[in-house]
């Protein structure tokens, strides 16, 4: 089946959660990112699941920390604010071990902000957002048909690592409508042993908890779990490469970002610049290996962000300040135009031939 | 002949709880409850922040230990998960109950969310050492307020059951004691109806105990005990709020004559 229909990002999310086996969505509304909550108030008394729209964030992400705990497939969705408020309850998620989907549709902060799109929730995205050492599998979608993608992808990572992973999303991508097909072969939720189901008096209780008194063993709790990382990073890392092996300028960008820096490469190629982009489709893991590649051939890379400059730092690590790199920037809602960054190739591609 | 055992829903391990405390009264009645209506394979108990926060290690059935007022929220989820099997309670303090917890407390009750919820109400924070809670009394000592709970500054205690029996959500809402044999059978009728609720679908049933802490109140056992009678019970009436199915609706207006 390859039928193709027209929905928002949004929409497309909440659909592909509902074919990757989630019957459980919490939300509290917020833009713009509702169209999730509403979807889901829609089909999923239909499909015997549960909506339930919480009395806030907070409430909404102990509700999945709940489900979770049950173990079944669990959601829920926010834009930036709201994200802030879920970070307690990412944290003990991260504590307990347990798989968990939340979508994050940025808006510009920080305070209230705006309601435009924005990707400044970088750092609190790829760095844990929460109290403690932890991380969340960041999944950046650049379309409508790769928020349907990456939303079962996130479901299927979390359950096999036990993790949180966030769909890093923004308010251009979750608001815009593009064809979508939903032809997924989903990988249906592993056995979870770990559970608390109920005993049927047939096994020792299940605790499910993230409180470790004794410093030892919470050290080791905590180093365990980084060596989990490193497996991650190691084997999940993604990111698509355009016009990669000759460029000399590349252009770094996620999301609505790489959308608009491609037409920008494309028209750098058409005056014959070699410009190239990467767009990482994960951030974290942050496809180091990708940019690796570019050291040696580059003369500079340049950061696409809607942001004043987070990604930028993972670029710089990743690249090991062997390359140059830049930033070409809108925020507060602002997005690049491909003139904007049309403009910077051209300025890097003058300053690489001097 | 063994008369008295160990209750099969309380594991066999000493509780960390200070001498005097009663929180282990509590505990027992809780298991003895779980025990009688035979639902310890079912079971899925939500321990909160604060001195019961190991009261994962201490029943049998699967336990969740949750984060500081978020226990009603993580109850809503596990009932929501497997509403027809699990049977749901949540061991809550009145700090993380009644201060930060209180959205999460009311918007259950409201939602009539079919859990149980156990709520110690002694009137401090006992594990951080003995601060004001919303619960203190009017001019209590506590370390955070050495001169007395001060009503001009730091307003009155939150009275959860009076609170939630205003609303047209909650089943049931009944506030006992644990301080002499005579409470204690009433709080034992109380938990366990609380769990019989849920068992027929009846929805929010929260019983909220009177409890001591001589530790953190500077008193021995026994005159914290009767501090239960003289200040506590007084400010805090015993009985039942809300039973819905019983008819008690308190708050309903009287219609015109």
């Amino acid at each position: 089946m390859a039928d193709k229909v027209l929905m928002k990002g949004n929409e497309a999310i909440a659909e592909a959660a509902i074919l990757a086996g989630c019957r459980h969505y919490f939300g509290y509304p917020i833009t713009p990112q509702t169209e999730i909550a509403a979807y889901m108030a829609k089909r999923m008394p239909k499909i015997g699941g549960t909506f339930l729209q919480a009395e806030s964030e907070i409430a909404a992400i102990n509700m999945v920390y709940g489900v979770s705990s049950a173990g079944k497939r669990v959601m829920t969705s926010s834009s930036s604010p709201g994200i802030s408020l879920k970070s307690e309850g990412i944290s003990y998620l991260a504590g307990a071990d347990l798989p968990a989907l939340v979508v994050n549709c940025q808006r510009g902060g920080p305070g209230l902000g705006g309601i435009q799109p924005s990707q400044s929730d970088y750092f609190q995205a790829t760095r844990g957002g929460g109290h403690g050492d932890y991380h969340m599998i960041v999944l950046a979608p650049a379309s409508v048909q790769e928020m349907a993608q990456l939303t079962i992808r996130g479901f299927e990572l979390a359950d096999e690592y036990r993790m949180t992973s966030m769909i890093l999303a923004d308010g251009t991508i979750g608001q815009m409508m593009e064809p979508v097909s939903f032809d997924f072969e989903i990988k249906e939720a592993p056995e979870k042993p770990w559970a608390t189901t109920g005993t049927g008096m047939k096994r020792k209780h299940n605790v499910v908890n993230s409180l470790y008194l004794s410093p030892e063993v919470l050290e080791i709790k905590n180093i365990e779990r980084y060596e989990k990382y490193a497996k991650i990073a190691e084997k999940e890392a993604l990111a698509e490469e355009y016009m990669l092996d000759d460029a000399e300028i590349v252009i770094a960008a996620f999301g609505i970002a790489a959308r608009v820096a491609k037409n920008a490469v494309n028209a750098a190629r058409a005056e014959g610049i070699k410009a190239g982009l990467i767009r990482p489709i994960t951030l974290w893991p942050f496809p180091e290996k990708t940019f690796k590649k570019v050291i040696g051939t580059a003369k500079q890379i340049i950061s696409v962000e809607l942001s004043m400059g987070q990604m930028i730092e993972d670029v710089k690590l990743a690249t090991e300040c062997k390359v140059p790199v830049s930033l070409c920037y809108r925020v507060g809602g602002m997005i690049p135009s491909p003139e904007q960054v049309y403009a910077a190739i051209k300025e890097a591609a003058e300053k690489a031939g001097e | 002949m063994v008369v008295f055992e160990r209750p099969h829903a309380l594991v066999d391990i000493p509780l960390h709880y200070c001498p005097g405390c009663t929180h282990g009264i509590v505990h027992r009645l809780v298991a003895e409850a779980i025990d009688e209506l035979e639902i310890e394979g079912r079971t899925v108990g939500i321990a909160p922040v604060g001195c019961s926060v190991m009261a994962y290690d201490y029943f049998n059935c699967d336990m969740i230990e949750a984060a500081h007022g978020r226990a009603p929220a993580v109850a809503t989820g596990v009932k929501r998960a497997d509403p027809e099997n699990l049977i749901v309670f949540t061991y809550q303090g009145d700090g993380d109950l009644a201060s930060i917890g209180t959205a999460e407390t009311v918007h259950a009750a409201a939602r009539n969310e079919n859990i149980t919820v156990i709520f110690i109400n002694n009137a401090i924070y006992g594990m951080t050492g003995g601060q004001m809670a919303p619960t203190s009394l009017p001019g209590q000592v506590t370390q955070t307020s050495p001169y007395g709970r001060d009503v001009t500054q730091c307003g009155y205690p939150v009275k959860v059951c009076e609170m939630l029996s205003m609303l047209d959500g909650p089943e049931y809402l009944e506030r006992v004691a644990v301080n002499n044999v005579k409470n204690v059978r009433t709080a034992k009728k109380a938990i366990k109806k609380a769990f019989q609720n849920q068992i027929e679908g009846k929805g929010f049933s929260l019983v909220e105990v009177i409890s001591s802490c001589p530790t953190n109140w500077g008193m021995t056992p026994s005159k914290a005990l009767k501090w239960v009678d003289e200040a506590m019970i007084p400010y805090y009436p015993l009985g039942v709020y809300k039973d819905r199915s019983a008819g008690i609706v308190p708050g309903a207006k009287e219609e015109a004559k």
